[in-house]
């Protein structure tokens, strides 16, 4: 969300869990290249832990067989994989065209009133974090936002007010 | 207006699964196909004019046809389910409402150009998506339409699915090739084209998850059927969508070729609130605007766009009512790209960078005439000098908003030009 260019060290061994495991084995036979399967175990050590810690680059890159330093690039190039920890509930706002024409920014205010939050920062509480994204692609049902990969959409302040009461 | 040609099934309940697909025509276009020649559904498909629906709009049969005979190479299938150009939001539909159309149509195209290994590459974003699509491949796998023999036919295909992970430029199709191959998303050089050499150095064809989703009716069909719709050099049928300050925004399936103007009033309910109408955006974030005048006269098919010196794109539309403030608008585009762009190259590295401040500059009342001047010449010089077409996907539509909306840049350094002015008087 925000540095993207350091990784954080998560002070524990990092390894895929048993269901990881299986889909990284059923995945790998699928590519001709063990490389191809840097952002699929990114994926799945994002969907782990929450985010990717240093500890997991040195996981993928011992078991894919490749550099680290590959898996790191990767890993900041695309933005969706977390290089730090973030809040329970992550909350995606989509600021691109559509959703900025039907008054995205209105949530975003809201969040930085309400619950003392702007893009890039968690709660005091850790409950919730923030990241204005590009196009989610729900232009027509805008202003969409996207919290723990969940699409809301046709949003407006009271109605997000209602939703964000539903997580603990 | 409507037809159902590709959305026949999406208000059918629980049409993404098989069993509900399959009573409802899924997959029946099978034995039509295995007892065709491959170069014959390759034939069929060019003869139907369908034209690559991702925003570039090149013949699909035209485009298999480039692939190399007799190689001893395996052929690759890439099917671009990356869907991220602002306004774009027509392939998430069948993603979800009937992803079994698609399965089938990927197996028709595999047919067709030797393909055993198919890669689905969806956006990363589309998280609530991916799970309905995995389960329907998981569900075409155990009903054998995947695997060693396909619908018990000697043609094995493998289809697997490749997330991204926020990357607009994935889209692009080699950047998409590279991220498959497992490196950052920077579009190679062409030629040599992906055809010949693509994913992992092999043959290999990328296309839009509607232009897969449109060949089982072909197939079923017939090329005619399909060129029943549409113009000439538009045949067939498009899935619309339709956003920013209309009535009812949403997605629309309509033949190509219809009158912009008609379509936003009757599907989408005309401009919201009653409000006047500045500006339409005709075929994704992309496409160069079009002012009230000009859209009177466009339809919606390629012929048309390119009359009106734009684009048909990805066919998402939007309207932008008589509030929006375009310098804003503007601002809001070029954070878009710049954030967007790979870094691969320094114009659009840097220059969208550039076009960005200059803008700020403009909004925070610090700008000058020859800053508007200034945006012009950069969009003239970053334009079509880099390797992919990112850069121009941000100057085309931006240059389009400076010479139509020029007053309202102008608007933003009105107050030193009319103290100029003044002191010009005196």
């Amino acid at each position: 969300m925000s540095d993207r260019s350091e990784l954080i060290v998560a002070g524990q061994p990092f390894a895929f869990d048993v269901e990881r495991d299986a889909e990284f084995e059923r995945l790998i036979v699928r590519y001709p290249i063990r490389e191809s399967m840097i952002m699929p175990a990114l994926w799945l050590a994002q969907e782990q832990e929450g985010w990717i810690s240093a500890e997991a680059i040195a996981y993928i890159a011992e078991r894919i067989g490749t550099y680290a330093a590959k898996v790191f690039e990767l890993a900041t190039f695309y933005t969706m994989y977390h290089l730090e920890p973030v809040g329970r509930h992550h909350i995606c706002v989509c600021r691109t065209l559509s959703c900025y024409l039907r008054d995205k920014q209105e949530i975003v205010d809201y969040l930085a009133k309400e619950i003392g939050i702007r893009p890039g920062q968690m709660s005091e509480d850790g409950k919730f974090s923030l990241e204005e994204v590009e196009c989610l692609g729900h232009c027509g049902t805008a202003p969409v936002v996207q919290i723990d990969g969940e699409f809301h959409e046709e949003m407006d302040v009271e109605k997000f007010k209602a939703l964000l009461a539903t997580f603990d | 207006m409507e037809v159902k040609l590709l959305s026949a099934r999406f208000d059918i309940k629980d049409a993404h699964l098989l069993e509900v697909a399959q009573s409802h025509g899924a997959y029946q276009t099978l034995d039509k196909l295995f007892d065709m020649e491959p170069t014959d559904v390759i034939e069929e498909v060019k003869n139907s004019g369908l034209r690559g629906r991702g925003g570039a709009g090149f013949p699909t049969g035209v485009k298999w046809s480039f692939l190399p005979k007799d190689l001893d190479k395996p052929v690759y299938l890439a099917v671009n389910s990356d869907e991220s150009e602002p306004a774009t939001f027509k392939d998430r539909y069948i993603l979800v409402k009937d992803p079994h159309m698609m399965i089938e149509g990927i197996i028709i195209c595999c047919y067709a150009i030797g393909c055993h290994e198919a890669y689905i590459y969806i956006r990363g974003e589309y998280s609530s998506q991916v799970k309905i699509l995995q389960q329907a491949i998981d569900e075409a796998y155990g009903a054998g339409y995947l695997g060693e023999s396909v619908a018990g036919r000697d043609f094995r295909l493998e289809v697997t699915v490749h997330r991204g992970a926020g990357a607009y430029i994935c889209g692009e199709e080699t950047a998409l090739l590279e991220s498959i191959e497992g490196r950052k998303g920077q579009p190679r050089s062409k030629p040599p084209f992906p055809a010949v050499v693509g994913l992992y150095g092999c043959p290999t064809i990328i296309n839009n998850v509607q232009s897969i989703a449109s060949l089982p009716f072909i197939m079923k069909n017939g090329a005619e059927a399909y060129k029943a719709y549409g113009t000439e050099k538009s045949s067939g049928t498009h899935l619309f969508g339709i956003s920013g300050h209309v009535e009812k925004p949403g997605m629309y399936e309509l033949p190509l070729g219809l009158p912009l103007l008609e379509v936003l009033e009757k599907m989408a309910g005309g401009v919201w609130k009653g409000r006047a109408l500045k500006g339409i955006i005709p075929g994704g974030s992309s496409t160069p605007v079009l002012t009230p005048e000009e859209a009177k006269t466009v339809t919606l098919d390629y012929e048309s766009m390119a009359e009106h010196k734009t684009m048909f794109g990805s066919g998402g539309i939007v309207v932008l009512d008589e509030t929006v403030d375009i310098v804003k608008l503007v601002e809001n585009l070029i954070y878009f790209y710049h954030h967007e762009s790979c870094g691969q190259c320094t114009p659009c590295r840097e220059g969208l960078g550039w076009m960005l401040k200059i803008v700020k500059k403009l909004i925070a009342g610090d700008g000058s005439r020859e800053d508007i001047d200034l945006l012009v010449e950069l969009c003239d010089n970053i334009e079509m000098k880099t390797v992919c077409v990112l850069s121009a996907a941000c100057t085309m539509p931006v240059r389009s908003y400076l010479n139509k909306f020029r007053h309202e840049f102008e608007a933003y350094v009105a107050e030193e030009a009319s103290a100029e002015a003044d002191l010009h008087e005196e």
